[in-house]
């Protein structure tokens, strides 16, 4: 009970440089680049023109507005491999804060992983604007779609806290990653339909997160219909379960950072 | 106000440094994961109370930093305890926290929240951390093209500008040009003189004898004298 006092106070305390971390990944991210702010929605949008050209005219998919079942997939997912990739060197990469000034250091996962959310808002200016074009019919359900954006950033915080402590020890997490980052990204159904997952491995396929996250922001926007209750249970187990094995690992290797970077 | 109780410090230092899964894999299974123990410090106890100006000297590899750095809460002691009550302002390495391709305004607000100043506080301090710095119209360029006498001046401007109620301080006296220097070591020895509990790492025996109103001398990470600055100083120099 104290130990969770004591964290709300050091959350209050450190608001202002969590507020200053994200602001300051924000402004670099897009620092010198002509386009600046609008690649978070340029980014989402070309992926999907893209893949929704290979997809839909050599793979002949039947999946019912396909251009915003593929983005839909695509915001998320993105997001996904951003906020863990930026989280994975948050901690390496202020080694030179870590070793010479006190601050909790789950702040830096924690930051990095926030001004991606940024991102993952600004793209769903242009998603909402390809709803409307491709005619969508929005429902009151779209209002349940935060909650599935909470469940995601919780869940890529609690792997970026597992990400960052595993890349102090040992660097070849970073290359190690991308690739399963990419094996994840063809395990999730992104561009192809659900019902060509082979019935027999459907239990590997529901240990995935992010199927559960992008399956409820579907049913969301595109059915217009809330889906049963268990899709909300499945999304809060697949955003807390990692989230506190994250804490769990994170706190235990924490006091041992200063002397690995 | 601050509790050394006990403090042992162990770095285990690995013969070659292993960054890499397989090469932890094959030196694993090679049996060849040896490690030698260093320790840096040994059963170092004190306690300092509010006000005291703390001098620590010793020579190269005493344990002065590490001392400084397990204070502060940067490393975790292998084995005993250190107490702090009240606000530590560490300055251990100025501009630590800057990010290059920021302007030095926006830099103020980033480097003021990691050492832990509030938004309010940084906004009424503003002024004041733009004049002493001296750097005037330069404060909205990117730090990047900055001198590196503009950075430390930024630096100094911004981590002084707190009266906090601990100050731990690692041979940072001296920056910027004589004019600046000379600003610098007036500002300090005003945070000195205002009641702040200080803890200061010189190698200058004379900075030692002037400011501080105990000195404590570490070698190989034990306490050889904790006193009077004169007896320790004169102590100190004998056995140099």
């Amino acid at each position: 009970m104290n130990y969770i006092i004591r964290q709300c106070n050091n959350v209050r305390r450190y608001k202002f440089l969590l507020q200053q971390l994200v602001s300051r990944d924000f402004k670099a991210k897009y620092k010198r680049s002509f386009l600046g702010v609008l690649w978070s929605f340029l980014n989402p949008l070309l992926t999907m023109i893209v893949q929704f050209i290979v997809f839909s005219t050599l793979f002949k998919s039947d999946i019912p507005n396909f251009a915003m079942y593929l983005l839909i997939g695509i915001v998320f997912f993105n997001f996904f491999s951003e906020a863990t990739s930026m989280g994975l060197t948050s901690i390496v990469g202020n080694a030179s804060l870590i070793t010479k000034v006190y601050i909790p250091k789950y702040i830096f996962p924690v930051s990095r992983v926030l001004s991606s959310s940024i991102n993952l808002l600004l793209a769903m200016i242009p998603l909402f604007i390809v709803a409307l074009f491709t005619g969508v019919r929005f429902t009151f359900a779209v209002l349940i779609l935060p909650f599935s954006i909470a469940c995601t950033i919780v869940f890529c915080i609690g792997v970026s806290l597992i990400l960052s402590s595993a890349m102090v020890y040992f660097r070849d997490m970073q290359f190690l990653w991308g690739v399963l980052n990419m094996l994840w990204m063809y395990a999730t159904p992104i561009f192809y339909p659900e019902s060509i997952l082979p019935q027999n491995l459907m239990i590997l396929f529901k240990m995935n997160p992010m199927y559960h996250f992008i399956r409820l922001s579907r049913a969301l926007i595109l059915n217009g219909e809330s889906p049963e209750f268990k899709a909300y249970l499945f999304c809060v187990i697949a955003a807390v379960i990692p989230f506190f094995i994250g804490t769990i690992i994170f706190k235990k290797a924490q006091n041992e950072f200063a002397l690995h970077l | 106000m601050i509790q050394v109780d006990n403090v042992s410090m162990r770095f285990k230092l690995a013969l070659d440094r292993i960054t890499s899964l397989k090469e932890y894999m094959t030196k694993l299974i090679k049996g060849q994961l040896q490690y030698e123990e260093f320790w840096a410090l040994r059963n170092v106890s004190f306690n300092v109370s509010k006000g005291e100006v703390v001098g620590i000297i010793g020579k190269n590899g005493a344990g002065k930093s590490t001392l400084l750095k397990i204070i502060s809460g940067i490393l975790k002691p292998t084995e005993g305890s250190v107490k702090c009550s009240g606000s530590i302002v560490p300055m251990l390495e100025l501009g630590s926290g800057f990010d290059h391709d920021l302007t030095g305004r926006e830099n103020i607000f980033l480097n003021g929240a990691i050492l832990g100043y509030s938004k309010e506080f940084l906004e009424s301090k503003y002024e004041e951390i733009l004049e002493f710095s001296e750097l005037g119209k330069f404060i909205d360029v990117p730090i990047r093209n900055y001198s590196s006498g503009m950075l430390m001046r930024l630096a100094f401007s911004i981590a002084t500008v707190v009266n906090p109620e601990i100050l731990i301080v690692d041979e940072i006296l001296a920056v910027g040009d004589a004019d600046f220097q000379e600003k610098s070591k007036a500002r300090m020895m005003e945070l000195m003189g205002g009641g702040t509990t200080v803890l200061f790492v010189s190698h200058t025996i004379e900075q030692i004898m002037e400011l501080c109103s105990r000195v404590i001398w570490l070698e190989q990470g034990n306490i050889v004298i904790d006193g009077k600055p004169d007896d320790v100083c004169s102590a100190y120099l004998q056995k140099v």
